[in-house]
């Protein structure tokens, strides 16, 4: 791998600082904050319960409903409030992302309803939506195969990084950017999300998975060590 | 927390009431825990947590540069917006803003516009063309009663460390992340919104959610240095003149306790 300057000076492979913490939210039956350096997301999951209306019920199983919002000053320009395509389209890739782990084939007729809200934006704010999510949904009691832990890969150029910020994404030198983000189950390491914006070789493409696979690995001590101390604030 | 409270439970919270008795311990004119921090989201150019017992709220400013309404050609513009999130409460759905959302927003708007508390004035750059809009943004991050308190002091503890942006005049680009070192011009009284709540015969300030739920109607008193500046009744039951009068007095007394608290958080 060929080695570049990243902006704020971290290792290709280095995260930016991380934290972590279950149960924010004292109504939610589970909640997770998950923060990869400025990015800070929080997740509140609600249920299994009644799904209303009746028609979208499904009485083979439970479902699971994710929407994803940012607030309107967790950026520069000021987001207007409301859904629009974009977080449309995280809502679903976020439930797509968590659904694989989610064990509510027993709740037939019910919604599972995870809220993930982006308080501070500075890039990768769908991975860092999925890791808080899939700690709220532990949280709360989902029976689960395994969690989900989110990393976004990014190219600069021609080198490979890890937790891209938003600096990265606007790379323009050389090549430019390539941004990955991605999920998988934590212990397992199966690939349950991927997106991808940019231009990059097949070959470059796979080591960039199997690099996030490795990052994941401290997403996930993270999870872990945040569901085992509820209310506490747990920093790498 | 239930969808629903319990019609048990409200019996059981005005039979307290009468005995000036609340489920928590709390006096009837005492508010609950307040924590105030600040800086949720660096990208806002002021934002507040508030919370009052287990309720809380996050609060951001955001200002851009916009055209002045025809009325006011040189006064800069505000614009107040409350979101119920379904994360703070399983009693929200999705879906457009509900009434209570719009109700939130507009007794704020309504609070710091009444009580010039934002010096609108300074906030023109060049008459009847380019003025300052300020953008107040209000989301409850977990609902346990009074989001309209909460959401008040949220506003002006937002509005008290926001710094307005650089301008590019050349440009006409706002740098979003660039301090001017101004702060967004405010008088030195701030302006607290206070809401009684009427519960059987009695009256009480900073409910909890159940509370809020065995209440009949209310009053939000807007109090800025001791002078009343504005006021909205909501909900629909109609209130005998002794029990008015009962409901502004409780907030004026609770003001001077509440505004002293809010005082310290800000210096």
């Amino acid at each position: 791998m060929t080695t570049i300057k990243r902006p704020d000076g971290r290792k290709p492979d280095e995260i930016r600082p991380m934290k972590a913490k279950v149960g924010i939210v004292p109504n939610a039956d589970g909640s997770a904050m998950f923060q990869f350096g400025e990015t800070v997301a929080i997740a509140a999951v609600y249920g299994p319960k009644e799904l209303h209306p009746r028609n979208q019920r499904n009485p083979e199983k439970g479902t699971l409903r994710c929407t994803y919002n940012m607030i309107s000053f967790s950026v520069d320009d000021r987001i207007r409030p409301g859904p629009s395509r974009r977080s449309m389209e995280i809502s679903k890739i976020s439930e797509w992302a968590l659904e694989p782990v989610v064990m509510i084939g027993k709740y037939p007729g019910t919604v599972v309803d995870v809220h993930i809200q982006i308080l501070q934006a500075n890039a990768s704010t769908r991975c860092a939506g999925i890791n808080a999510a899939a700690m709220a949904l532990a949280h709360a009691g989902i029976p689960m195969k395994d969690l989900v832990s989110s990393i976004s890969i990014g190219k600069l150029d021609k080198s490979l990084v890890v937790d891209v910020n938003k600096a990265e994404e606007d790379w323009e030198e050389g090549e430019g950017a390539t941004d990955m983000a991605m999920s998988f189950t934590s212990s397992k390491g199966k690939l349950t999300h991927i997106q991808l914006d940019g231009h990059i070789t097949s070959k470059q493409l796979k080591e960039a998975v199997r690099l996030g696979r490795e990052a994941i690995k401290k997403v996930y001590a993270l999870q872990k060590k945040a569901l085992k101390n509820v209310g506490e604030e747990i920093s790498e | 927390m239930t969808i629903e409270t319990p019609k048990l439970t409200i019996d059981r919270i005005r039979q307290y009431l009468t005995e000036g008795k609340r489920f928590d311990g709390r006096k009837l004119d005492e508010f609950r825990k307040l924590e105030i921090e600040f800086g949720v989201s660096n990208k806002a150019e002021g934002s507040a947590r508030v919370k009052l017992g287990e309720t809380e709220v996050i609060v951001g400013v955001k200002m851009d540069v916009g055209t002045p309404y025809p009325d006011s050609p040189d006064k800069g513009n505000l614009m107040v917006t409350a979101e119920l999130l379904p994360l703070s409460s399983p009693r929200i759905d999705l879906g457009p803003p509900k009434f209570e959302a719009i109700e939130i927003g507009r007794v704020v708007d309504r609070g710091l516009r009444e009580s010039h508390f934002i010096e609108f004035d300074k906030l023109c750059m060049e008459e009847g063309k380019k003025v300052w809009t300020i953008y107040v943004d209000i989301y409850t991050i977990n609902d346990d009663g009074n989001l309209l308190d909460a959401a008040g002091i949220g506003a002006i503890a937002a509005l008290k460390v926001a710094e307005i942006p650089k301008y590019d005049k050349e440009n006409e680009k706002v740098l979003f992340g660039e301090s001017s070192g101004k702060k967004v011009p405010l008088s030195k009284e701030i302006p607290i919104s206070i809401t009684a709540y009427k519960i059987g015969n009695e009256v009480v300030v900073d409910p909890t959610r159940e509370e809020q739920d065995a209440a009949e109607t209310k009053i939000t008193t807007g109090i800025t240095n001791g002078i009343i500046a504005s006021m909205q009744k909501g909900e629909s039951e109609d209130i005998d003149l002794e029990t008015f009068e009962k409901m502004i007095d409780l907030s004026e007394k609770t003001w001077h306790d509440l505004n002293k608290k809010i005082e310290k958080f800000l210096k």
